[in-house]
């Protein structure tokens, strides 16, 4: 039931595929009757994947209409999620956290290398070959396995070096298998090979 | 009742409200810029921070309900570094532009930096700038001054009714915007208002004037018959804006567009000189004396029977009496200030009133709407349905066109059928109303101005018996049954008995007399919306203040005052006498209306026995007590009126095509026009493609 007057949406040429409609159905089950805006996070994402990644105005507007809300109060949770794009990125989505962990452990040479290495020039670019788009995020939950990133809405990369960091570039440029997780050969956050416990302790020290 | 202490100070409040507010009823000014006693509460800027005892932290007084046994500080050391803090924070991103700033002078943010801010910034790194944003032509944005309080986005969707301003972004990115569209709504000129700093000012009042230069004016609002609360700010002759001014029973703190932007038409299209029709054909200026005697010339030995009078929407009851004291000592029976051929008055009082009254409106607990769009007739009463809704959701019927009223309605069907059917008893929303307690019906003023007016009000009528909502079967002290008027001076019109008398014409009769030559002279006070070709070759009198489609018609134009510039009293649809106030002399030779008309008529030596404004509203109370009170609703009896009849089949139309245009002001107003193009005729050529 519409209880304030609004524009209708403009979704342009966008519609959920067969797939992406009956998943979004069954989000929007989830929730009581007259409830359904709750679901609008499930949907811009369900939008963004079939998008391409990235969300335009027409995607947005879509969920309002899917939805029945005010096409305004979609684009104001869209624009506040950093999880939502607004513009095109490249395949891989590299996702570099520089959050206090991260950043003691080197975050910053991460970032140099993955710009480096993907050629995107600069935060937020997307490399001319659109394969790579690389941003900073704030704290991924991985602090035990830091400095790390994410490529794509899924894998994490962890306990990276510069080096480590190119590899795996190298790797998906090249279209060759990667191994998400730690890098440096961990399993889980099990203290290092060096068996350090602390920073500050020296190595080989218990 | 929970006890709090606040300052040292014991005070018994009620349950439910907050801190702050508690504190506001101990006496204690809180310094807020998101709080707003009529929005909901967002408790984002942090400004009403207070001590609370046995709290870790201060506390958000606007967020924090009250408890008993609280001990609140608002004027520690603690509470006053918190402040200054936020203040200094707040002060961060704002631009130091309060001399070139339109708020300067009425804004919050510079009156609450007097009291907390420090005398110098700590803050070197660049201060952030936001683009302007687009929000259609009444508001101006200078987006950089914003400081996110969302009071703007509160506004427009709670009361205003309409979901499109939100805050985009967040964090330092946070940015107030409606997606580069116009706000479609009738009450976003109260956007200017509620917003505490200058992001959103009014655009058409841009860099005109400084606060401080303003003379202030409590007066009325006469573009619709809500009779609004305003005050106008002038300087020298010039109304420069109207704001609005608190009554809680009428328009709370808030007025429509129109009300608040239509001023600028009283700079333009003014008469200002009296006019005459030369020999050939063409208005010539003249002098009162020339003016005046060409109405003597035309009137000497005629008929009373031959002349006639009618009253537009914007007339104060004062200039109406007057004209009929002066058609009286004419003889003439014919007068009519239904300029829109409405059929009501000549009996009972409650016919033509909104007898509930606008606050009524929240108690209602079913409300029909018959032939009506509220939203643009009186946008306040709308705003009054809507806050009812979010109070308690009662259904809402409607019948004749379906219209967007920003409220869910049940569209019940479109012509006067549906009303007899209901009346009868049928229809399930029958059963909703005579189910309810206090139901409410109201009857649009276009859908008694058809032929079967009078039929559709008797409907109406039985209908409103029949459920409850007036007569014997309602509850003590409530009339559910309510006729929205739209102009102005109808109900002070039908008050004092501007109608036709004895053997009179009423507008009909005098339109058809004039077509077919039995009507020789006809006085038009501030009478525009008529199809001026049927008054054939009658010889017309305008007298007004714009040049609009009468004076076009007119052989003599009188120039008269317009509501800014003349003392009038004004009745508004509740039947609440109110006084609209001078708060500019009329332009060039332009005169108060009743003075026009004491004056000729010495001329004509029919002399009106008043000569000051005192006299006549004495007289006014003589003809009628009710205009003695002032600014109170005295309940109408309920006494048989309307006349059942035959009921048309053709539908109920809507007599407001364009909100914003619809009275000689408006129409010669550049802002309206300008809303005019954004809001009324782009979707319609959008629909013609």
């Amino acid at each position: 039931m519409r209880v304030t007057s609004y524009r209708d949406p403009e979704t342009g040429g966008f519609a959920f595929s067969e797939e992406a409609k009956a998943k979004a159905d069954a989000y929007v089950a989830r929730y009581p009757e007259g409830r359904q805006a709750s679901a609008v996070l499930w949907l811009l994402y369900l939008a963004q994947e079939q998008n391409g990644g990235w969300l335009d105005d027409a995607a947005i507007e879509y969920v309002a209409r899917y939805l029945q809300m005010a096409p305004i109060r979609v684009h104001e949770v869209a624009s506040f999620f950093t999880m939502f794009n607004h513009q095109p990125l490249g395949r891989h989505h590299i996702q570099v956290c520089r959050t206090t962990s991260c950043w003691l452990r080197g975050s910053d040479e991460i970032v140099a290398a993955c710009l480096e290495e993907t050629g995107c020039g600069r935060l937020g670019a997307t490399s001319d070959d659109g394969l790579f788009t690389v941003s900073e995020v704030e704290c991924l939950g991985a602090c035990a396995n830091a400095p790390m990133f994410q490529v794509g809405d899924r894998d994490y990369f962890e306990d990276l070096t510069p080096d480590t960091a190119r590899a795996v570039v190298r790797a998906l440029r090249d279209g060759k298998p990667v191994q998400p997780g730690s890098q440096s050969g961990r399993t889980s956050s099990e203290p290092p090979a060096d068996n350090r416990r602390t920073l500050l302790a020296e190595a080989g020290q218990g | 009742m929970p006890t709090l202490t606040i300052n040292g100070k014991e005070i018994e409040v009620p349950h439910g409200i907050t801190v702050l507010q508690a504190c506001e009823l101990a006496g204690f000014e809180i310094p807020r810029f998101c709080y707003h006693e009529r929005l909901s509460v967002a408790g984002n800027c942090r400004m009403c921070l207070v001590e609370m005892e046995r709290a870790p932290k201060p506390i958000a007084s606007c967020a924090m309900p009250v408890g008993d046994g609280m001990v609140i500080r608002t004027d520690s050391d603690k509470v006053r570094k918190a402040r200054k803090g936020v203040m200094e924070f707040l002060l961060i991103n704002h631009p130091l532009d309060c001399p070139i700033c339109d708020q300067g002078g009425e804004c919050d943010l510079q009156d609450q930096a007097m009291a907390y801010g420090y005398d110098s910034s700590r803050y070197e790194e660049n201060k952030r700038a936001v683009s302007e944003k687009y929000m259609g032509p009444l508001i101006k944005t200078i987006m950089t001054r914003c400081i996110h309080c969302t009071r703007c986005v509160r506004f427009a969707t709670e009361i205003g009714g309409v979901e499109e301003i939100g805050l985009i972004g967040r964090g330092e990115h946070a940015e107030i915007s409606t997606l580069e569209k116009a706000i479609n709504s009738e009450l976003s000129g109260n956007l200017v208002d509620v917003c505490p700093v200058g992001a959103l000012t009014n655009a058409p009042y841009a860099f005109s004037a400084r606060p401080w230069e303003l003379r202030k004016t409590l007066s009325v609002d006469v573009l619709d018959a809500v009779g609004s609360n305003i005050r106008v700010d002038a300087r020298g002759r010039e109304v420069m804006r109207v704001l609005p001014r608190l009554h809680e029973d009428v328009n709370e703190e808030w007025i429509s567009d129109k009300t608040r932007q239509a001023v600028d038409g009283l700079h333009y299209r003014r008469l200002d000189r009296p006019y005459v029709r030369g020999a050939d054909g063409k208005l010539k200026p003249a002098s009162w004396n020339q003016a005046f005697e060409a109405i003597a010339t035309k009137l000497k030995g005629l008929d009373g029977k031959k002349i006639a009078a009618i009253a537009g929407d914007l007339c104060d009851t004062e200039s109406m009496l007057a004209l009929k004291d002066f058609m009286q000592s004419l003889g003439s029976p014919n007068l009519d200030c239904r300029q829109d051929g409405a059929k009501l008055g000549g009996g009972a009082r409650a016919e033509y009133l909104f007898n509930t009254g606008i606050a009524g409106i929240e108690q209602a607990d079913a409300i029909l709407l018959v032939g009506t769009n509220p939203r643009w007739e009186a946008a306040m009463a709308n705003a009054r349905i809507r806050k009812r809704f979010l109070q308690a959701a009662p259904p809402i019927g409607l019948i004749g066109q379906p219209v967007d009223l920003t409220y869910p309605t049940q569209h019940l069907g479109d012509g006067p059928q549906v009303l007899a059917e209901l009346a009868e008893g049928k229809g399930a929303f029958f059963e909703v109303l005579k189910r309810a307690e206090r139901p409410m019906i109201v009857l649009g003023s276009g859908a008694v101005a058809r032929p079967d007016g009078a039929a559709v009000v008797a409907a109406a009528r039985k209908l409103a018996e029949a459920v409850g909502a007036a007569g014997p079967q309602a509850p003590e002290g409530w009339n559910g049954y309510n006729l929205l008027q739209r102009a102005a001076s109808r109900v002070g019109g039908l008050d004092l008995g501007f109608l036709p008398g004895e053997g009179g014409r009423d507008l009909e009769g005098i339109l058809a007399g004039a077509e077919s030559g039995e009507v020789e002279a006809v006085w038009l006070l501030g009478a525009d919306e008529l199809d001026m070709v049927r008054l054939g070759e009658a010889f017309v009198v305008y007298q007004g203040h714009h040049g609009d489609r009468g004076a076009h018609r007119a052989d003599v134009i009188l120039p008269g005052a317009a509501y800014t510039e003349k003392n009038g009293t004004y009745v508004n649809t509740e039947g609440r006498v109110q006084l609209g106030r001078l708060a500019a002399f009329p332009p060039g030779e332009a005169r108060e209306d009743w003075t026009i008309l004491r004056a000729l008529s010495e001329r004509v030596g029919e002399t009106l026995p008043y000569d000051s404004l005192g006299e006549l509203r004495a007289r006014l109370v003589q003809l009628n007590p009710v205009f003695a009170a002032l600014d109170t609703r005295e309940p109408a009896a309920w006494e048989p009126f309307g006349t059942s009849g035959p009921l048309e089949a053709a539908p109920f139309d809507l007599p407001v095509e364009n909100f914003y245009m619809t009275c000689p002001i408006s129409r010669a107003s550049k802002t309206m026009a300008a809303c005019t193009e954004a809001f009324v005729a782009a979707p319609a050529s959008v629909a013609a493609e």
